[in-house]
């Protein structure tokens, strides 16, 4: 098994430990604020060529490399803005909450960072309306970087650098962290995606003007890469998969917890059993299946243990990584209740703009509620299947979407993993005596 | 209950001066007016409808869409068990019955005597302490029904320390007028002054 980071190679969660690593005499006396020096002295466009260098894939789920996704502002449009996004509601993931509030200085300054390389005018960081604790640490911390001269006017006393960080949050709504939802949001709107195109709102943002969104995690690396280069960034994990990466283990493990390892190398197995991280299964247990990558992802098995935590493969595998979130469940989990559970939560989150996703969701929710209750019909295993097919045509990975953005798709992963794997478990729900109902609509 | 009172106002402007667009400021006017009275009254929606310059029905349109905006009453201390996936795999639902059966209150009820509103929500990000709940926002970690217990009568008895409904963080952002570098307006500026920085011109004194 490969090693876990050495607390050396520790990138963003290095101030976790720190009694006042939130404050800002705690993050500076423990290197704050270095890279956002070391930027001051290059060109805006040397700093953005240190992010490409160090192929920073985006950590909010996407996987889409940030310094590619920065290249995609017009050139000549003016202003441009950036949103953070921390609005993190992916259910098992837990890792931008606790960046937020034990590290708040390191993402502040990833945040002027990013506005000197881009020409980003005016930064709003958008937290998750819940996260009273989070708003509280970013509220303490902005206040300070200000009085100190780290944000707004003539950062670090640069006679030409001004920089306004408004902190924004919201009020409940998943969907809002679909990066144009949150757009829509952050001007005063129910949060409901935009039409694409435009794919990226680096093209047309904020007001229309061309905006960055990048997620809390890609952010905070910033400091850490303008500091040490894109390259020794890069030499850090895999190819494909650069740097470290925070993965949180919930579930029915020994000691779920949220580990920063090296993106690509560590694997399945290493996070779920090793002694260092969450210590395999509960005592007398065995794996059933996990979530690789929050609740949007297709379910992985036993014999995925082996993958690395690395974008590439798990993609080919027909899964993703996507936020970081590692969900166990061991021999006891009932997983037509485990599947409902998901899948209810993509139809109560679902913003209702889609029809696909919409009625799709809300109907796969109430098949499984009446299969749960003993009241299924034969056919409805084929009718979930069915459903699943019209919101995410030919079910494959990754997802065909017949909806603005991937919320219906992700409600398809748990049924077609779970059915496709335990079906005789859902077979189990029908009632003995089920009557297959012909000629009515199900 | 009513509209925004001198105080909130103060707080409200300051707000809003931190937006190229009033608008924005929609969501963050909406909370304030709940931490002012607990929940958003029709008059508050009106006021801060005049604030932003948009209409009552916009401000009404936002805020019914996000579900910590409460447009009824609501009971001094939100209870949000969460019911998320990691949650529900150690036992988010037996809590969530418990909570039901203390209580004497289906999720999104309010006991009798206004003291708890019991909701069961979505992932709050906490899943390595499942099960877990929130108290108007603050996690309460790994909650036994013997937890449970013990939290509601610390409710009932006011002894919690939890802050009332509406108030989320304690700390307010506050700029001050000599370090604000001014809002973004998203019509006519040009490119940024310090764009035009190339490797041999430092432009700053930074370092």
């Amino acid at each position: 098994m490969s090693a876990p980071a050495p607390p050396d190679l520790r990138i963003i969660t290095s101030r976790f430990d720190i009694e006042d690593g939130h404050t800002l005499a705690g993050y500076e006396r423990t290197g704050g604020y270095a890279g956002l020096r070391r930027a001051l002295e290059m060109a805006p466009a040397d700093v953005h060529s240190e992010v490409r260098n160090a192929s920073l894939l985006g950590r909010g789920g996407a996987g889409f490399p940030a310094g590619v996704k920065w290249g995609f502002c017009p050139p000549g449009v003016w202003p441009r803005y950036l949103v953070v996004n921390g609005d993190e509601s992916e259910p098992g993931t837990y890792k931008d909450r606790l960046l937020m509030e034990r590290d708040p200085h390191q993402l502040i300054e990833g945040c002027l960072i990013a506005c000197y390389a881009l020409g980003l005018s005016q930064c709003f960081l958008y937290v998750r309306g819940e996260m009273a604790h989070a708003q509280e640490r970013l509220a303490a911390a902005l206040n300070e970087a200000y009085e100190a001269g780290f944000a707004g006017r003539n950062v670090l006393g640069a006679p030409d650098f001004s920089v306004d960080i408004t902190l924004h949050w919201g009020a409940g709504a998943y969907i809002v962290g679909e990066e144009t939802a949150l757009i829509e949001s952050l001007e005063g709107n129910r949060g409901m995606p935009r039409l694409k195109p435009p794919y990226f709102p680096a093209s047309i943002g904020l007001y229309g003007k061309p905006t960055i969104v990048n997620n809390v995690e890609t952010l905070a690396n910033l400091p850490w890469i303008v500091s040490n280069g894109g390259e020794a960034f890069a030499a850090m994990g895999a190819d494909n998969s650069t740097g470290t990466r925070v993965f949180a283990v919930s579930g029915h493990v020994a000691s779920p917890g949220v580990f920063e390892v090296p993106f690509g190398t560590t694997t399945f197995r290493d996070i779920i059993f090793d002694s260092r991280y969450a210590g395999g299964m509960r005592p007398g247990r065995t794996l059933k299946t996990f979530i690789p990558g929050g609740a949007s992802a297709p379910w992985f098995f036993e014999e995925h243990l082996d993958l690395p935590l690395e974008k590439t493969t798990v993609d080919q595998a027909g899964s993703m990584l996507g936020s970081g979130a590692i969900v166990v469940m061991d021999d006891t989990t009932d997983v037509v209740k485990a599947c409902h559970n998901v899948v209810r939560f993509f139809a109560r989150e679902s913003c209702g703009k889609c029809t696909p996703c919409r009625e799709g969701t809300s109907w796969l929710e109430k098949i499984l509620s009446r299969l749960l209750a003993g009241q299924g019909r034969p056919q409805d295993l084929d009718l979930l299947m069915d459903v699943c097919d019209n919101i995410s045509p030919g079910i494959n990975w990754p997802p065909r979407q017949t909806t603005i953005c991937p919320l219906g798709p992700s409600a398809v992963s748990p049924i077609a993993s779970a059915l496709e794997r335990f079906r005789g478990e859902f077979e189990a729900y029908l009632p003995a005596t089920a009557v297959t109902v012909t000629g009515v609509a199900s | 209950m009513a509209r925004l009172n001198a105080n909130s106002l103060g707080v409200a402007q300051e707000i809003i001066a931190r937006y190229p667009v009033p608008r924005s400021a929609l969501i963050p006017l909406l909370h304030l007016a709940q931490e002012q009275d607990g929940y958003v009254t029709e008059d508050a929606m009106a006021h801060i409808a005049e604030l932003v310059g948009v209409t009552p029905a916009e401000v009404m349109g936002t805020c019914s869409f996000y579900e910590m905006l409460k447009r009824e009453p609501v009971g001094e201390y939100m209870v949000n068990i969460c019911n998320g996936i990691s949650c529900h795999l150690l036992g988010s639902s037996d809590l969530i019955h418990h909570a039901e059966a203390t209580l004497g209150v289906r999720p999104g009820g309010t006991t009798d005597d206004g003291k708890i509103t019991l909701e069961a929500v979505e992932c709050i990000a906490a899943c390595i302490e499942a099960p877990c709940l929130q108290v108007n926002y603050r996690y309460r970690n790994r909650v036994t029904a013997d937890d449970f217990d013990q939290l509601v009568s610390e409710l009932r008895g006011d002894t919690a320390k939890v802050a009332p409904h509406g108030q989320l963080a304690r700390v307010r952002q506050h700029i001050g007028d000599d370090r604000r570098a001014g809002v973004s307006p998203p019509g006519g500026q040009g490119e940024p002054a310090w764009m035009a920085r190339n490797p041999s011109d430092n432009g700053g004194s930074a370092s």
